[in-house]
């Protein structure tokens, strides 16, 4: 069994610029997993790149997933990408190396021109999540296929957020990343503080 | 960003610099010809090596998928 999906990201951003964008993806504020980063190979053939990335990442299991492969262990994606500037494309393929037999995900992302507005550019993504873990495969691809939705609205926001760094500076201070962020902490903030306040009320609340 | 070897952290600094300025500046305005390749060769040096002192399988890094008979397909309806 292999769970497939497909999801479109819009960026507002020309073509141009998300190319140049996706070389410097790394790091952004949703990237924290991502370690290290390398191109192992690269060539260039009339208008068309042709690059091979290495990532290393932590890789989070769920708990009933660390009993079989162990905790925290780090896992290789290998990204390879095509950019034709003829053609304005850039295709990227990517795939994990390792853990493979507890989950293999691949995805496929072809970056061109909006057809809604020539100045911005959408990602077509279709992946691919497979486990051939003997008993536990189908819970672990639909465990899998969750988390890739969340994780690829994240990668989009986090290369939205280096975007917004490279080409429209002046409004990286209200970028939805750091927005929804300082919601969260202004939660937090106010959630500790209730607890504090709760605190010295409760002794009196219990039964003596 | 860091590389998987920490002696070859310079070396991609550099490169990726020389290679980001000159996508941005010269390539996506039709110049294919590339002044980087020298930057890239020693930081090549030093990452390859590298990941064979990690044990990395570097054969299947560096298996091709992209445009083969191995890239996977959408479902036909």
């Amino acid at each position: 069994m292999v769970k497939f999906i497909a999801t479109t990201s819009l960026f507002k951003y020309t073509w141009e610029q998300v190319a140049i964008g996706l070389w410097q993806r790394y790091p952004n504020p949703n990237s924290k997993h991502v370690l290290t980063e390398d191109v192992l190979s690269r060539s260039i053939e009339g208008s068309r790149i042709i690059s091979l990335r290495m990532l290393t990442k932590t890789n989070k299991i769920p708990k009933w997933g660390e009993r079989i492969v162990g905790r925290d262990k780090n896992v290789l994606i290998v990204e390879e990408s095509v950019v034709d500037a003829n053609e304005k494309t850039v295709t990227t393929y990517t795939r994990n190396i390792g853990l493979q037999k507890f989950m293999s995900i691949e995805e496929k992302c072809v970056y061109r021109v909006s057809s809604e507005n020539p100045s911005w550019t959408t990602c077509e993504r279709t992946a691919w999540v497979s486990s051939s873990f003997y008993g536990v495969g189908r819970g672990l691809e639909a465990f899998g296929a969750k988390r890739f939705h969340s994780n690829a609205h994240k990668a989009t926001q986090g290369f939205d957020y280096v975007l917004t760094s490279l080409f429209k500076a002046d409004h990286l201070k209200d970028h939805p990343l750091l927005v929804s962020s300082k919601i969260k902490d202004t939660a937090r903030k106010a959630a500790e503080m209730a607890k504090s306040k709760a605190a010295p009320l409760l002794p009196r609340t219990s039964p003596s | 960003m860091d590389s998987v070897g920490k002696e070859c952290q310079d070396l991609k600094r550099k490169y990726d610099e020389c290679f980001n300025k000159w996508f941005a500046e010269k390539f996506l305005k039709g110049v294919t010809e590339d002044p980087c390749t020298k930057l890239f060769n020693v930081y090549q040096e030093c990452v390859k090596k590298a990941i064979k002192e990690k044990n990395l399988n570097l054969d299947a890094i560096e298996e091709q998928v992209l445009g083969t008979s191995k890239e996977k397909q959408p479902p036909s309806k």
